[in-house]
This record gives structure tokens, sequence and C-alpha cells, in this order.
């Protein structure tokens, strides 16, 4: 007996100071891939295309959560879609905020520093989608489809979508060259941890012109690509409005090349909505006659905080059931600089259905319009363009309707009607005034439902156009842009309640016109430098 | 000594006759002229004491007492005399006299001379430590109604902070030793359960696995505070260890304990807030200023205290059974214990039930010892939705409880087509009443240790200890299909199960040797150890209440997951002594982690300690001064618990099924490559201690002054890269350093102690200054800090910075600027850069959520079956960000935008704020505080029912707090220092009854 248990004793102590554990060291996560399992296949390809397209979209991997870029707000910082719109129309005469949130008074006042957190995450978003990009392309070689042994038709789908991604990226590029100017730059020729270098906006222009135009015949033709996804006509949009804007960029117009690219996108079979509010509610992928490109939001597959959920909830307030969301977030309003485009003095009705502005709240009132206390969702010119309202009534898919179907329309054919006249009336050769008013008017009619709100020739000129502009495409995302190009955000030649903090509207340094670069982006990267003035 | 001489008068006289009938007289009862019994018991608390020895002086004439204390023993004549000793008693010595009853009074020996202390992977002598251990026996435990382990040692360790994190039922606590020296790790001790280093997070059926041990069978705890002593586990070591050592078999006939405990918790403040009347003359004045009836005619006409709504007076019992002895030479223990609380919040309750047995036998002429330990334990939890105590301060006092609606009949906010408002406050009782999150964990932790000493070298043992920690929890949400927040998807349920397994594999070998010849001893440990932990998650979608219907949205990515990481280490320790008077430890320990690439994998974690016993050289022969001895140690220890278990791998992961694309008519997964840090390596901290135990007056007076200076490198943070270098704008990686260093004085003192009265004081203080040193990886004078500490209200506001050369979390904040009456003025700030505005450059950074002080008393007094014992802590110097106050104080708050009326605390009424000012130093509040812990009354009541006796206790824990804080509680368990209101602690009565049988 004694032996028996001195020999299992003494068996059990060697038995486990033989055992090696070395290897036993290298563990993997069950349910994530290595960099080559996750482009086994043509799944794994799609599930980064779909990244790619959905950091448009959301901010992270689980809706807000798992951030692509952390430290910041995952559902009002780091998003595409509510940093852009921020940066964009907060600015402008077209949106004021109620809400407390950190800096974000600052936009309305042009008074932003470089520690602003809102600047930080809409900095960080295009090069980190740049950067996945990037790193896709490096996986879309000839060289890594063969290895992978793909061949015929998904190796074809493959080299589609390396174009796609081509064109996301040059969309990241113009987007940060907008607001930045100056910008950080890599491209697939750069591997994961090389420093981004700096790049005027010069440069980064020509790189955007440059791939556009060698992806424009590499992509489908135009309403050819599933939707959701982009096609050639996404990329003449692009480019007409790069065309458009090139004098901001470069000090040099390109108003042929914009009526050009505008024209093509107009030619490719687009018609427009009948319905102009259908064309921002819940069931808008329906309207793919007009809608060029659009990102996609979906109440149940796609909930994030930082796409059109923010759009419409933060627009209503008690009026909520109305947008068919379970609450209003009462922040975002318009001025009375935007209203004031469709009505006449103290009127208080139009018939540019385009005026969404009315709900069983709020409504067209000289004096509840007025802004006397930002902070006071009651005062402004509500908005209700963006809704989770099918056209039959419902609401959007989520039961709890905290999060909205309502996809994001990038392009419309409007805004390239709008393009070619603004380019014809800066001088470009490459079109005619006639076609211009054309197109404005058919812009009108389908706002009026007639062509009662038609405009003769005498009335087309760029001022026109800047406040159509407004008209047809507030909310969208251009407002900013478009004063730029017409130095009416930063000057005293138009001026809107609280513009410059002041509520009768000042103008404000000319470094207003461009975001600075973040303090911290300035601190990790050496190669990067601040714009001037900030 | 009349006796003495007549013996030698027989002896003269019958010195030839007698002489052989003397011998077989002696030979034969050993001289057993008289029969001695008595009782011995114990000075402290009157109970028994068993298996005490009662020798005859100077014979061989000895017994041991039973279970009832008794012994009998014969003494060969009167002027004999009794030797009474046990083990961590002062000996007495009694002369029998003509007495045939004596009773004896053991008391504690305050000199603890041979105590014997746990340390890592062994027991030391407590006279020869050389590294900064502080062991904690039973009786010295913090007292009264206590849960979860790390509160019994509450007050009792200069350097060791226990912040319970609010008064839920089993709710666990943050345990600080010494600081925190991480910023982004884990800054959570190291817990060790007889020999196991157990994983301390939390698992779904239960946030606080330390809740699953029965405090009742813990029989000490050691706390390793400087690196020499805890540098032998490593790579886990930087918090400091607590090693928790449980109850053991003991020897002779089984003993039963029985304990039953009964507890009444209350509430002992709420927050002052505004009743009905007062909102309604609030809000009726606005709208008749503003000509804006929004507000007014939302107004009902209650007047609903909510807080009184949602609180109950708690009550809980604890019941312990435990029987320890030997059967057949088998030492063994075995106990069963069934608590039940219940917390202030209604619905709240904790239920544990547990059972330990441990047997010790030895076999092999005792060459071979056997340790086998099994703990079983089943907590059931409902948890209650703590979101109730916010939001029953949110909730129009107006208001009624109970509405007539389709949502439960709660009064709930709804929107003028009847929906729930989403983003207004919650009917409190609503969140209780209608929601149970049932919460389960079943956890078994066992371990065999066989301890082989190799019977051909002499003082050489082959030791093994093999250990399984294994818990399954199980999280059953169900909220009721009515209730407001989930009417929408009919209700809600959801089913979770996760199940973590930790095991180790330890095997050793330990040599001690004795060299009499050059006064030195010394001792050897060379050890392996392997340790494996994974976890095993399971995944459900969530349902409506009765299961019908799946909710859309809510299928889970991945229906398992299986994080798993896993530990290699050796380590060798060498202790030796010289003279028994200086002692040296060196040690050395090698840790691989599958946490870190092939490259970074291995740490080396070495630690070197010397002590001098100072009074078996200077003062050998002096009565005041009984221990003096000066102890120097220095120590690296490392730090790799984060929840990323893979951070330097490159690779995909995907996203969620609510974060999908769609392409045409299908969705598609999101796969994103990680952002991670390929070179990522442990965190290194230095520890550098000095320390000098006393003891004065035949130790009466003990204690102990200790330095300490903690050094941590390659900072385990989450740091900003170059945006667009990788896929993140920040990594988890190492950078920077950050130093803690602090001064710990503690002193033991005995002023009374006689037969019948004692009287002990502890006292314990602990200065910390925490700095962080770098957060860059190279020197970077354009640094500006990381922002944190996100607060409640505001999206993406930040009220604390980490900054160079400050501590962390400081508040970055305006300075305040008041009127002549002291009023603060709202939104007007100092323009502390004087450049005309106020921007982000004008915040500065003032105090931090740390504390700079730490104190601990403690008080024991013993009269005759009597015992009394307090105890409390402090912390001083900490401040707290009252986002409760910033958040709900100002009139904006009651008017809300989202068209609800919101309750607001009575200081609206003072400041008349009407936007919030989140950013405002006048929320930055001084949270020093005393707080008494605890305060018990003990009797020795003895013999009842036959054989057992019986002792009583009552006390009163949280007994009261005195500070400065406005809120409602100053201990905040939270590492930022935000305060949102937390769960009120109860102040908690307890009786409880003790038999011994």
């Amino acid at each position: 007996m004694k032996n028996i248990i001195k020999n299992i004793a003494i068996a059990f102590m060697s038995m486990s100071i033989v055992t090696s554990c070395s290897n036993k060291l290298d563990l993997f996560p069950q349910n994530d891939m290595t960099p080559n399992n996750a482009y086994k296949d043509m799944d794994g390809y799609m599930s980064v295309l779909a990244k790619i397209y959905g950091s448009l979209s959301l901010g992270g991997n689980e809706g807000d959560g798992a951030p692509d870029i952390s430290g910041l707000d995952g559902g009002s910082q780091i998003s595409f879609i509510r940093p852009f719109f921020n940066l964009q129309e907060l600015p402008t005469d077209e949106a004021v905020c109620a809400w407390n949130d950190q800096t974000i008074k600052d936009f309305h006042n042009l008074a932003w520093t470089s520690s602003d957190p809102f600047i930080k995450g809409a900095y960080a978003r295009p090069i980190w989608n740049i950067g996945l990009i990037n790193a896709f392309l490096r996986e879309t070689t000839d060289a890594k489809i063969s290895e992978r042994g793909f061949s015929g038709a998904d190796a074809t789908n493959i080299k589609n979508m390396a174009a796609e991604a081509r064109f996301l990226r040059a969309f990241n590029y113009w987007v940060a060259m907008d607001l930045f100017g100056k910008y950080s730059f890599l491209t697939e020729a750069d591997q994961t941890g090389t420093t981004p270098v700096e790049k005027p906006a010069s440069e980064i222009f020509a790189y955007i012109e440059s791939e556009l135009l060698a992806i424009e015949e590499a992509l489908p033709a135009a309403k050819s690509a599933v939707y959701g996804r982009v096609d050639r006509a996404a990329v003449q949009a692009l480019l007409a409005r790069l065309y458009l804007n090139a004098e901001t960029y470069t000090d040099a117009g390109k108003y042929n090349e914009a009526a050009t690219y505008a024209k093509k996108v107009i030619e490719s079979g687009y018609t427009l909505s009948p319905d102009y509010y259908r064309l921002f509610q819940a069931d808008n992928d329906t309207q793919v006659n007009e809608v060029i490109w659009a990102i996609n939001c979906d109440g149940l597959m796609t909930q994030g905080h930082g796409n059109t959920t923010f759009l419409v909830h933060a627009a209503s307030g008690e009026d909520a059931p109305e947008y068919n969301v379970g609450s209003g977030w009462a922040g975002y309003r318009a001025t009375k600089g935007l209203s004031g485009k469709f009505y006449a003095g103290n009127a208080t009705t139009t018939n540019d259905k385009r005026a969404l502005f009315t709900t069983s709240k709020y409504k067209i009132d000289p004096v509840e319009n007025e802004i006397d206390d930002i902070t006071n969702f009651h005062n402004g010119v509500h908005v209700k363009k963006w809704t989770n309202n099918y056209t039959d009534g419902r609401a959007g898919k989520d039961p709890t309707r905290n999060f909205t179907d309502t996809d994001f329309p990038v392009f419309r054919l409007s805004e390239m009607y709008l393009i070619y006249a603004e380019a014809v009336l800066r001088g470009a050769s490459t079109g005619d005034r006639a076609t211009a008013l054309s197109y404005v008017n058919t812009v009108r009619a389908r706002a009026y439902g007639n062509a009662s709100g038609n405009i003769a020739d005498a009335a087309l000129n760029l001022q026109f156009i800047l406040d159509e502009r407004a008209r047809e495409l507030y909310w969208e995302g251009h407002r900013r842009t478009d004063l730029i190009r017409f130095n009416q955000l930063v000057t005293d030649t138009y001026l809107w309640a609280w513009k410059g903090g002041v509520q009768g509207g000042r103008a404000v340094d000319a470094k207003y016109k461009l975001y600075p670069v973040p303090a911290e982006a300035i601190m990790v990267n050496p190669n990067l430098t601040q714009t001037t003035g900030y | 000594m009349q006796k003495h001489v007549r013996l030698r008068k027989w002896d003269f006289a019958l010195r030839n006759a007698a002489a052989l009938l003397i011998f077989l007289f002696a030979a034969s009862t050993a001289w057993a002229q008289k029969t001695v019994t008595g009782k011995v018991t114990d000075a402290g608390d009157n109970s028994e004491i068993i298996g005490a020895t009662v020798v005859v002086k100077g014979t061989t004439t000895a017994t041991v007492t039973d279970v009832d204390g008794n012994y009998r023993i014969n003494v060969p004549e009167n002027n004999a005399v009794l030797v009474f000793t046990y083990v961590g008693k002062v000996s007495q010595e009694v002369v029998v006299g003509n007495q045939s009853v004596i009773n004896v009074r053991l008391a504690d020996d305050p000199r603890l001379l041979e105590e014997v202390v746990v340390v890592a992977y062994g027991t030391r002598k407590k006279t020869d430590l050389t590294g900064s251990v502080i062991a904690v026996n039973a009786k010295d435990f913090q007292q009264g109604n206590i849960q979860s382990s790390e509160q019994l040692l509450q007050g009792k360790v200069a350097g060791l902070q226990v912040t319970p994190g609010g008064g839920s039922a089993g709710g666990g606590s943050t345990i600080r030793i010494r600081g925190a020296a991480s910023l982004n790790a884990s800054n959570d001790p190291l817990i060790v359960i007889d020999g196991i280093p157990v994983e301390g997070n939390g698992i779904k059926g239960s946030d606080n696995l330390l809740n699953t041990i029965n405090p009742n069978d813990i029989e000490s705890m050691s706390v390793l505070k400087d690196a020499s002593a805890a540098a032998l586990y490593g790579s886990r070591a930087s918090n400091g260890v607590i090693i928790i050592t449980t109850k053991k078999g003991a020897s002779g006939k089984p003993r039963f304990n029985f304990n039953t405990q009964f507890s009444a918790g209350v509430i002992t403040q709420k927050v002052d807030m505004l009743n009905g009347d007062q909102v309604r003359d609030l809000i009726n004045a606005n709208a008749a200023a503003t000509g804006n009836n929004t507000y007014k005619d939302l107004l009902g006409t209650e007047n609903t205290d909510w807080q009184d709504v949602i609180y109950r007076n708690s009550t809980g019992t604890d019941n312990n059974l435990s029987a320890s002895g030997s059967v057949k030479n088998i030492p063994f223990r075995v106990s069963v214990g069934y608590s039940n609380q219940n917390g202030l919040l209604k619905t709240d309750n904790f239920q544990r039930t547990s059972g330990a047995i441990n047997l010790s036998p030895k076999f092999l002429n005792n060459a071979l010892s056997v340790n086998i330990n099994a703990r079983v334990a089943a907590t059931r939890n409902r948890k209650a939705d703590e979101g109730a105590v916010g939001a029953s301060l949110r909730m129009d006092p107006t208001q009624p409880v109970y509405a007539d609606n389709e949502f439960g009949g709660y009064f709930e906010w709804l929107t003028e087509k009847g929906d729930w408002n989403n983003l207004a406050g919650r009917n409190p009782l609503a969140m209780l009443e209608m929601k149970n999150d049932a919460r389960k964990a079943n956890r078994f932790i066992g371990n065999i240790e066989l301890d082989y000493k190799l019977p051909w070298v002499e003082g050489l043992s082959l030791r093994t200890n093999l250990a399984l920690d294994q818990t399954s929890g199980n999280r059953t949400e169900t909220i009721d299909a009515r209730a407001a927040s989930n009417y929408r998807t009919q209700g809600y349920y959801r089913n979770e199960d996760e199940k973590k397994s930790n095991k180790l594999w330890d095997v050793s070998a330990f040599y001690e040797k004795d060299l009499p010849e050059i006064k030195s001893k010394f001792d050897v440990l060379a050890l392996h150890s392997y340790q494996d932990f994974l976890t095993e998650v399971f995944m459900n979608p969530a349902y409506s209440t009765d299961q019908s219907k799946m909710i859309e949205g809510s299928m889970p990515a991945f229906a398992t997951d299986r994080p798993q990481y896993r530990l290699d280490s050796y380590l060798g320790r060498i202790n030796y002594t010289f003279d028994d008077t200086y002692l040296l430890t060196a040690s050395l320990r090698r840790d691989a982690s599958s946490k870190f690439s092939p490259e970074n994998r291995v740490g080396y974690f070495p630690a070197l300690a010397a002590a001098w016993k100072i009074k078996e050289g200077l003062f050998t022969d002096s009565k005041a001064v009984s221990e003096l001895k000066l102890r120097v140690g220095w120590g690296v220890t490392g730090q790799q618990d984060f929840n990323n278990y893979y951070p330097y791998m490159a690779r995909y992961a995907y996203g969620s099924n609510t974060a999908q694309y769609q392409f045409g008519d299908q969705f598609y997964q999101f796969l994103r490559p990680a952002a991670v840090d390929a070179n990522i390596k442990w965190e290194t901290t230095t520890t550098t201690n000095v320390g000098l135990d006393f003891g004065f007056a035949n130790n009466r007076v003990t204690g102990t002054v200790e330095w300490f200076n903690k050094d941590t490198r390659d900072l385990l943070a989450v740091a900003p890269v170059a945006y667009g270098s990788t896929f993140d704008i920040s990594v988890f990686t190492n950078v920077g350093n950050l130093t803690n260093k602090g001064m710990e004085f503690v002193l033991n003192t005995t002023p009374v102690l006689n037969d019948n009265f004692r009287w002990d004081i502890g006292f314990n203080v602990t200065r910390t200054h925490t700095k962080i040193v770098s957060l860059r990886k190279q020197d970077d004078p354009n640094f500006t800090g990381i922002p944190v500490s996100g607060i409640s209200g505001g999206t993406g506001n930040t009220i604390g910075l980490h900054m160079i050369g400050q501590w962390p979390y400081a508040y970055n904040v305006y300075q305040q600027v008041y009127d002549q009456n002291g009023k603060p003025l709202e939104g007007v700030y100092v323009d502390r850069n004087n450049d005309g505005q106020i921007s982000d450059a004008d915040r500065y950074l003032y105090q931090r959520p740390a504390p700079s002080t730490l104190l601990g008393i403690n008080t024991a007094i013993n009269y005759k079956k009597w015992t009394a014992r307090a105890s409390g802590h402090g912390m001083f110097g900490n401040y707290l960000y009252n986002n409760f106050r910033s958040e709900r104080s100002v009139m904006r708050n009651l008017l809300d935008p989202v068209l609800t009326i919101n309750n607001a605390s009575t200081e609206l009424l003072t400041t008349g704020f009407y936007n919030n000012q989140y950013l405002s130093d006048l929320y930055i509040e001084n949270a020093s505080f005393f707080r008494l812990d605890n305060i018990n009354v003990g009797y020795y009541v003895g013999k009842v029912f036959g054989n057992a006796s019986l002792s009583l206790n009552a006390g009163v824990n949280n007994v009261l707090v005195i500070t400065k804080y406005s809120g409602l509680d100053p201990e905040n368990s939270s590492s930022t220092g935000v305060d949102n209101t937390i769960y009120p602690r109860p102040r908690i009565y307890t009786f409880g009854l003790n038999f011994d049988f």
C-alpha cells in the first residue's frame, strides 16, 4: 500500500515536471481571422468591402460600439454622416444645435479650435477609411488573386471591388480636402504602420482626379450595379462636384469639366423623383431613378447613432411620432436664413414642396422662428426633411424606433442639374445657358409639381443658383462648401442668426473656411503642420 | 514545604522498609497524590480552549484539554506547578497549593513571536519576514454583515483600500494596494486562494466572483504589498497580492460550530430633492415669466418622494455549520453555509449556498502530506436595476407612482400618441418590479497538494499542487411585456451562459538545511507553474417575454466565444539566515504569457530583500525593546491583466449582426482589421521598500514604519498614434511611466492588559503620491494630455485629464467666478490665460479622485465574558466630480427639452442656474471622509443545552460617516471620480449566535 502511494505520488510529480508548455502559448481567438484567412474566399472580400462602405454609415464594428476610432464619442464624433453634417451644416444658416455636447456650439459660432473633439473625429475618419481601402487593395493584386486560386468570375469580381474601393478612397480624400485643405496622404503602396505624409489640397485634388479618371471605365455602367454599390455615374458625379469647386481647392477653375461631367450623369438615364420628400424617408431605397449613390442605413442591420438615425432624431422634438422615431432629441433647427429662401417676407405659406418645415408642433412663424436662445429647441425653423416614415405611413423596421432605415443620398440627379447650370454661369464653354435654364426649371418643376415655379432667363444668376441649391440640397451636407465657393461663409456679404456668435451675425476670420488639423494629430505625426491662422 | 519536610522525615524513619513500597507506588500511580481538574478558557472571548497543554512543571506528566476545555491531571504534591500552554497564547504557571480545581484563562500572546504567515509559495515565521507582508487572521477580520471576502480586510491593513461599489446585495469592491499603478490595465491585486491564483473578473451571472467564497471559511488573508514579497507571482503581481487561506482540519475529536446571523439594514441618507410643491412653484413661475405653458401643462398634482418609493429596509440571514477534527487520523473540515440578503432597493436579493471540505491526511510515516480542498458555492442573485437609483432622482415628484395605462399601471411619460417617450426618465419602481435580472453562478474550487519529504535526502521535499477553479454563470433577464421600455417588442427575455475554467499545475522542489557550524540556515525553492484560463461564452438572441418571438436585430454574430490565455512560469527562491539575525531572500520568476508575441512573451521578475533583526544584536537583553527589525526590499513585478487576450496579433474581426451593410437585397457582415501593437509587452513595476518593525514594552506597543517607491514603466495604456498609420488613432501599447511613492505607519498597542480586562488599539495610516511621469514614447513638449473620465450629460464631455506631472484622472475644469455674496455666477469663469475669451485653454487642473491619505483604526476591549470591537477607516485628499449636481441642479433639467419634467436637487433653489455648467470647478468637491465601519459587542454565555457553548454578538455596520461632501456617499469606487450617485450603502444592524459543540 505504501509503495503504491509512493509510486503514484512520484509519477504525478514527475509527469508535471516533464510537461513542456512553450508551444501551448500560441493561442488564436475563436471568432477572428488571420489576415490570410480573411481573404481566403469571396465572402471574406465581400465582408471587407462591406466594412469599407459601412465605415461611412457606422462608427464601429458593432454599431457605435467596437469603435474604429477610439477615445471619442462613438455616436456623434467618429461616424461619417453625422460629423460630415455637423461640419458642413452647423457653421451655416441651415443649422443650429441646442445641445451642451462639448464644443458643439463652436460650430455655429464659427469659433472652433484645433482641440475640438468633433473636428478630431472628422479628421480621423477619412484617413481611417483610406487606410482600410489601401489594405484591401493590397489584397486585390493579380498576384494575390492567383495566389489564392481565384479565377474567372471571382477574379473579375475582385477587380471590380478594387475599382469601387478606389472610388471610395477618392471620395474620402475629397471629403477631407474640402474640410481641411491639406491632408494626410497614403496609398496602397504604404504598408500598415507607415506614418502618413501631408499633401497640399492641390496635390490631393490632382490625385483624386487621376484616380477617378482611371477607374471611370472600370466601374459598371450607370444604374447597373446593385443598390448600395457605386457605378460609373457616381464617379462622374464626384468629378462634377470636384471640378465645380476646383477654384476653392487649387485656385484654378475647372468649370468646363464640371459641366461636362454633370452632363454625363444627367444623360445616364436618371430622372427626378416626382415626390421630393420621398427621397429622405425610410423607403428612399426605392428612389433609384434619382439617387445616384446613397450610404445605406438600416434600423435593424445597420444600427448607429451617427447615421440618418441622428438626422431624424436630432431634428424632432415632441413631434417625434411624426418622424416615426421613439423620441425626439430636440437639437437641430435651421435659421430664418434657410426658410427665408422659401417664404418671402412674413409669408407663412409656399407652393415649394421642398419646404418641409411644418409639423403638428412647429410651423413657419416669423416670431417663433427667431432664435433668441440657441439652447431652446422651440426657437428656430424646424426641419422635417429626414424621417423614418414609409410612404404608406408605417415606421421603419426597428420595432424599438431607435434606429432608422433612411439611406443618405450622396449624389442626386438634381445636384447635377444645378452643377451644370452654375458651371455655365461661371463661364463653362462646354455647356449653354438655355440648357442650364431648362435644367434649373426641371428641378423647380419637381419642387412645385408644375411649371408655376419656373424662372425666366433673366432670373438665372449665380446668387439664384446658390439659393436654389439651399432650397434643393439643404441638410444634405453641401452648404458650407457652397458658401465658401460664393465667399459668403466668413464675410459679411451674407449674415444669419448667430453667425460668428452674435445674434445679428457677423463676419469672422477667413481661417474658418478650413478646419484646423487636430492638435493631437500633429502631436503624433511630425509630418503634419497646422493650418494658417490656427 | 511542610509536607516536603514531613516526607523526608518518613523517608528518614522508614528508609529501608518503605523503599520498595514507595518505588512501586510512584511507578504505578505517577505519584498521584492528588487530582486537579479545571477548565482552560480564552481570556479574550471566554470560549473554551480545546487542546491546551497542561504540564506538571519539571515532569513529563501532561494532558490536553478536551472539547469543553476541561482537563484532569494528577499532581504529586501541593507545591507542584502546572504550566498551561496553547499556541498563540501567553503560557501561565500556577502553583497547585491546596486547590483541586484550577481554572485558567489564557491571554493572546502579544508578541506573536512564532506566528507563521502565509507568503507566496509557502509560509514564514512572522519574525523572519523580509518583505512587506501583512497577515490578518480570522479573529481580526472586520465584523458584522460581510458578504464578500475582501471586505473582511476593510481598514485593517495599511495601504489597502477596499471600496465597495455600493450597497447592492452581494456586490463587490474595488481593491487597491498602495494606490493604482496602471492607467489602462487592471489595478486589482492578484487574489490567490489556497495556492490558486484566481481569475478576478466577473462572469455573466456574477459581477463579483469574490462573493462565491464564504467569508466564514477563511482562516487568514495575507496582503503582499511590496515587490520583494509579490515578485514570486511575477507578471501578475504589480498591484500586490492577497493570499486567502481557508480553514483546515484539526486533530482530535470532531468539533462542530454553528453560527447564525440576522441583519436588518436601513437607508442612512437620501438625496435632497425638490418636492412636488417646489417643482410646481418653479414651473408655474417660469410659465408666468415666459408665457410658455408647455411645461406647466405637464405638471401633476402629487407630492411623490420617489426615493421612498424604491427603497425598503433590508434584511438578511447568514448561517454556517462546520465540523472539524480527525477521523481515522485523517484531519478534516467540512462546512456548509447559506446566506440570504435583501438589498435596500426593492427586489434586490442575493443568496449564497456554499460547502467546503478539507482533508489533510499524512502517509508514509508523515513523509507524504496530502491536502485536499473542495469548495463549492452557488450564488443566486436577483439583481435590481441600479438605474432605478438615478431614475428616482430624475422622476417628476408631481406625478403619481401609478397611473391608468397599458404599461402595467405604472406612471410613465408618454408622447401625444400614447407611446412611451424613450428619452424621458423611467418610473423607477417599474424598473425594479417589471424586470427580473436573475444571475446564477456555480463555482467549484478544488485542489490537491502533495508534499513528499524524500527519505534519501534530508530536508528535500517535492511538492505539487493541482487545482481547478471553475465557474458556470447564467444570466436570465426578463422584462414584463407591458414595461414601457420594452412594450414594442412584447417585453424582453434573454438567457446567456458563461463558463470560466482556470487550471493550475504547480510542481516544486524545496530544500532546507541548517548549518549550525557557520550559524546559517537556508532554504531553496524551485518551481514550475502552468496555468490555463479559459472562458466560454454562450450567447443567445433576445425574445419577447413569452419567448414566442425573437427580437429582431438581437441575434448575436457568434453563438459562442472562447477567449483563453496561458501562463508558463518558472521560479526560484532562496532564503538565507545568518545567526538568526540577518535574513536574505532572493528570487527570480520567469513568466511566459500567451498574451504576448513569441518575441516578447518571456519576462523576468527578480526580487531581493534583506532584513536585520536589530533586537538580536543590539538590544538582546533590553526589556524596553522587545522587537526591532529593519527590512529593505527591491523587486520587479509585471502586469498583463487586461481584457484583450490577443493584443499583439494582426487579425480581422467580424462585426455584430446589427453592424452590416446592404448591397442589393443582401446584408454583409463587416470584417475589420484590428489595430494592434505587435510589440506589446509587460508593464513592469519596480518597487523599493524600506520598513522598520518595532515592539516595545514586551510588545505591548508594536508597529511598522514603511516607505515605498513604485516606478511603473512601459505603462500599458491606450496611446495616440499617427492617424492613418493603423486601424485606429490610438492603440493599446506600452508608453510612458508613472510613479507611486508613500509612507505607511502602523501602531498596535495594548494599553490595558490584566486578567479580566484587555484593551487593544490599532491604527494605520498611509500617505501616497501618484504621478504620471510620461505618456509618450519620446519626450514631447507639445503633449497636451489625454482626456479621460466621461460624464453624464452633454455627449462626449470629459472631466479628467491624464497629464504629465499630475495624478491620474486630474480634473480639468473651468474656474468658477462668484459674486460678492459667494454665489456662483452661471457660466462665468476666470479667463486664466487672459486672452479675452473663455475657451478650452482656460481649463485648469484641479484636484483628483485618488486619496493621498488612508486611515484605518481598530479597537477591541475584552472584559470578562464581554468583548467589544469597533473599526473605521478614512480617506483624505480625494475629490469627486459631483455629476449628479452638475446635471440635476439646474432649471434646464427641470424643463427637459424632450418635453418632460425632471426633478432637481434643492441646490437649484440657491444657485438658480438655468443651464448646465458641466465643466465648472463648482462641482469638484472634497470627498475626504471617515467612516465608522462597525461596532460589535459579544458575550460569551457558556454552556447551554448540555455540551454546547454559546456566544452572542450584536453590532452595527456602517455606523456613521463624517465628511464635507454634499453627495450621497463620499466613498466612490470609480477610478475617474465621477459620482452619479450610487446605490446607497445601508446601515446594517446584526445579531448573531455562535454555538460550539
